[in-house]
């Protein structure tokens, strides 16, 4: 069996402040196969935001923040590398797409140019017709109608929907094995956000893409992932294939969760208790999911 | 008709509205005065027809908007008056002393740009490094003495106890060049003297300098915090997350939105030189029409003061209207909204 | 206000400005005392000791007619912290009603202000000021008139664009509902929210007032001989250079390390109250 795209094992996070380290994850597992969609579900602060910038190496460069633990890229080490060879894989072989679109593009340039800058992380040569082109194709791919004039277009000149959009396009056009995606389409109308990520699926089983989908939301998360991590103040508290794990919550935190889902069937918005000793409850392993050792 | 030019017919019109306003600000401050204007022209020994006739030619004895309508009238005529202190059309004066300034400022505002901006640049990025602190604090120390004092330093530091360059004017009396524009780093160009135009060159160094300090000081900081704030930007983050080198990310990505909040106190920066050209000129001994303005000023010479002021305060508008049109091209935001 | 205390103490830059601000403040409220020759604030001349280099007791060195500089220049301070007092205690106001007027009130009000505010914006800050003194007497009043007269337009634009976008939060609407009157709603609330802004601009003007104060008297424009100041000690000794360099150095380094301390301490307080310009 070939390596993971993605094996984190006891990952640990603090923050340097003057008062001491803060510490943010406590020792947490996962690991994404091949062509797998995988959620990891926490309210904010859980800790969830971070572990993406950590596989990106983004996080790293902060001068307080000290890591510990493997984070391993398709067998590899990421932490053993060197800063340039890492940052070669961002935007290759890793890219990651955000909360707000029309924020996480560049005012001052048009989409097309953005576009281009892109394209140049795979090929380094290209020149803005043949970038142009591949543009135009990728945009088609995310079904936005006349992408001629949206790679004309600044990010303020298109809606939100339009603009997630074009965030995945350049997020998948180089081909990456590994999506991140950060709580993409939270900023949107929820019945764009559902259309946006009907199409990330398609796109990414299209492509085979692993993906690390964060989120919040548990509704969302359902219709997404193959396997559901749930993780609270900074640890795994329950790891299930994504049925199965809405079927059957074990942990008391996933069942609370669950609980604060607004439901169409009556009964309104359910209360949810804040912090309860209850969710501090250990692991909760489903069936059938388990952390792989390494492949050496 | 374009949102641009929408912006710039816009601001023409503010601007005269203002210019119109300034002038009647000024000419009032000139007119309601201690002290006869006449008197003090004619000099003490002067007998009291005299002083009559001249108050009678300078229309000294009519009504206030009376006085502000004959103003107009010749100034409709490109008459600015007489100044009683050169005893020369006061726009010949102006025309004579105004490029002068108008060079020091250029290169000065020149200066602020190419020095301030890159270095504020580099304190963002190496932010809360010992170079970022350093840059900090020079530009801090940059605006805190007015520009009389560095004009003072630097002469002393530079003409004097390091003889590198020269003390005083212009240009090295030893050349005499043909006046085209006015500028004389352009008219030696023009004359081809390389020799003269480096004698300009050396000549204008300091002083442009010492006027600039303030503002390099002032674009520095503001380019750091906006830099600060912009790398903070979620589209930093993304740019980021692609893998772009560090460096094209200070020069392409965050450089640009971050001059456009800028690009309005450095306007006003720009034209705050225009009034402190007058210190800088007291010092250096530089003909321009600073220098001409305080000593029209020290003698209460109406027309000169009227003439003087507006035409800086004209020259103030129409660096802020470049301004507004260098934003609106970094700003694709203003190019292309549909109400200007 | 502790923990504004606390931070600023921790930031050794602004505790170096705290530093200067307290010496400057210091020495000009107790000139008197700490001045080696107090009477050469005034038309004192002692030809014996004219122009002398820096050496005791003179440690600034003394100037044409043989005063202390180190005391003229103690002196100075003090005359210029009343001149920035006074011309704050006087344009602040003025400029900040001007500002809630024509932020609040909108329509013609606004149109009418606004452009006469840009009438003084646009003449640089030192052109009028000169053009205000060049008619009147040159005396330490018209100074301060002079200079107030260019000050207030600042306090109006900070003002009326913290209004503008005031206008419309929640809490204005609210006491516009309780049918509060636009007075109350103009001063009781809009105005608070200005007032961390204002006091950090204030801070920095201190320093600023020194600046122009210094500026206009260097040319001539400003507080007469005898009494002293630190642009005019400049402008007299500006002749002398450089072989009489104590004349114009010292009253020079006075007026950036005074400047210097003001800004120190207001950019620590802009951080501090998170305002921006």
């Amino acid at each position: 069996m070939s390596a993971p795209t993605l094996r984190i094992k006891d990952l640990r996070l603090g923050f340097q402040g003057w008062s001491g380290t803060v510490e943010v994850l406590h020792g947490i597992s996962m690991h994404i196969r091949k062509g797998e969609r995988v959620a990891l579900v926490g309210e904010s602060g859980s800790g969830k935001s971070v572990t993406a910038r950590i596989v990106l190496g983004l996080l790293q460069q902060l001068r307080s923040a000290r890591v510990s633990g493997l984070v391993e890229f398709e067998g590899r080490d990421l932490e053993k590398l060197k800063a340039r060879e890492r940052s070669r894989l961002r935007g290759t072989a890793m890219s990651m797409i955000f909360q707000d679109p029309t924020s996480s593009l560049n005012p001052v340039y048009t989409i097309g140019v953005q576009f281009h800058e892109v394209l140049r992380r795979r090929h380094p040569d290209i020149r803005m017709p043949q970038a142009r082109e591949m543009a135009i194709k990728a945009l088609q791919d995310v079904a936005i109608p006349d992408p001629a004039r949206a790679l004309d277009s600044y990010s303020f000149q298109l809606s939100g929907g339009m603009n997630q959009r074009v965030m995945i396009a350049m997020a998948l056009a180089n081909e990456p094995s590994l999506l991140l995606a950060d709580e993409p389409g939270t900023a949107l109308d929820v019945t764009v956000q559902a259309q946006t990520l009907k199409l990330m699926r398609d796109l990414v089983e299209e492509h085979h893409t692993s993906v690390l989908f964060i989120s919040h939301n548990l509704g969302v998360v359902r219709e997404f992932a193959d396997r559901v991590y749930v993780i609270y103040k900074g640890r795994i508290v329950e790891h299930g294939p994504a049925e199965g794990l809405f079927e059957d919550p074990r942990h008391p935190y996933t069942q609370a969760l669950m609980r604060a889902v607004p439901r169409l069937t009556g009964g309104g918005i359910p209360e949810i208790d804040d912090v309860s000793q209850d969710y501090f409850a250990p692991l909760v392993v489903h069936e059938g999911c388990g952390e792989p050792e390494a492949v050496s | 008709m374009s949102p641009v030019l929408r912006l710039l017919a816009k601001r023409l019109v503010t601007s005269i509205i203002v210019l119109i306003g300034v002038s009647m600000l000024i000419f009032t401050i000139a007119r309601v005065i201690p002290g006869d204007p006449a008197r003090i022209a004619l000099g003490p020994n002067a007998t009291a027809e005299q002083v009559q006739n001249l108050r009678e030619r300078l229309h000294l004895n009519e009504p206030l908007p009376v006085q502000y309508g004959h103003f107009i009238a010749d100034l409709s005529r490109g008459d600015l008056g007489v100044s009683l202190y050169t005893n020369r059309p006061v726009t010949r004066d102006i025309a004579q002393f105004l490029p002068a300034t108008l060079e020091l400022i250029l290169v000065a505002g020149l200066m602020m740009i190419l020095i301030g901006l890159p270095l504020g640049a580099l304190a963002a990025r190496y932010r809360d490094t010992w170079a970022d602190s350093l840059i900090r604090v020079v530009s801090l120390l940059g605006v805190s003495a007015p520009a009389f004092v560095w004009a003072v330093i630097l002469m002393l530091l530079f003409a004097y106890f390091l003889p590198i360059f020269p003390i005083a004017g212009r240009i090295s009396n030893a050349f005499s060049i043909p006046a085209v524009t006015g500028f004389l780093l352009v008219d030696t160009l023009i004359a081809g003297n390389f020799r003269a135009f480096g004698s300009a060159l050396s000549h204008i160094i300091l002083p442009a300098f010492a006027l600039a300090l303030s503002g390099i000081g002032q674009a520095a900081r503001l380019t750091r915090s906006n830099m600060v704030e912009t790398y903070d930007r979620p589209y930093i983050e993304m740019a980021r997350s692609y893998g772009f080198p560090e460096r094209r990310i200070a020069r392409r990505y965050a450089f640009r939105p971050s001059m456009i909040p800028s690009m309005t106190i450095i306007g006003l920066d720009f034209a705050a030189m225009l009034g402190n050209a007058f210190l800088v000129e007291a010092v250096f001994a530089w003909p321009g029409l600073s220098r001409y303005g305080v000593a029209v000023i020290l003698r209460k010479d109406l027309n000169a003061i009227v003439g003087t002021v507006l035409c800086i305060a004209a020259l103030f508008l129409i660096v802020n209207i470049i301004v507004d049109l260098v934003t609106a091209y970094l700003n694709p935001r203003i190019r292309h909204s549909q109400r200007a | 206000m502790q923990r504004t205390l606390y931070i600023l103490l921790r930031n050794p830059m602004s505790m170096l400005g705290l530093l200067l601000v307290f010496i400057v403040v210091f020495s000009a409220i107790f000139a008197d005392f700490i001045a080696p020759f107090p009477e050469h604030r005034g038309a004192v001349v002692d030809f014996a000791n004219f122009n002398r280099a820096p050496e005791w007791p003179y440690i600034f060195g003394t100037d044409l007619v043989g005063r202390d500089i180190f005391s003229r220049i103690i002196y100075a301070f003090r005359i210029s912290l009343m001149l920035g007092a006074v011309v704050l205690a006087i344009a602040v106001p003025i400029g900040v009603t001007i500002g809630l007027l024509a932020g609040y009130l909108g329509g013609w009000t606004e149109y009418f202000l606004m452009r006469l505010t840009d009438v003084f914006l646009s003449i640089p800050p030192l052109v009028l000021a000169m053009s205000i003194m060049g008619v009147l007497e040159p005396t330490l009043t018209n100074g301060m008139l002079a200079v107030t007269a260019m000050w207030w337009p600042w306090y109006t634009r900070l003002v009326y664009n913290i209004t503008r976008s005031e206008k419309e939060e929640g809490y204005v609407l609210a006491a516009e509902v309780i049918g509060a009157s636009r007075l109350h709603v103009m001063f009781r609330e809009i105005l608070p929210n200005c007032v961390p802004s204002i006091l950090t601009k204030m801070t920095l003007d201190l320093g600023f007032v020194i600046l122009i104060a210094s500026s206009l008297s260097f040319l001539g424009l400003g507080v007469q001989p005898p009494t002293p100041d630190l642009g005019s000690m400049v402008a007299e000794g500006a002749t002398y250079l450089p072989d009489s360099w104590w004349l114009t150095v010292f009253p020079g380094l006075a007026i950036l390390v005074a400047v210097f301390g003001f800004n120190l301490v207001g950019d620590a307080l802009r951080e501090v109250l998170g305002t921006d310009q």
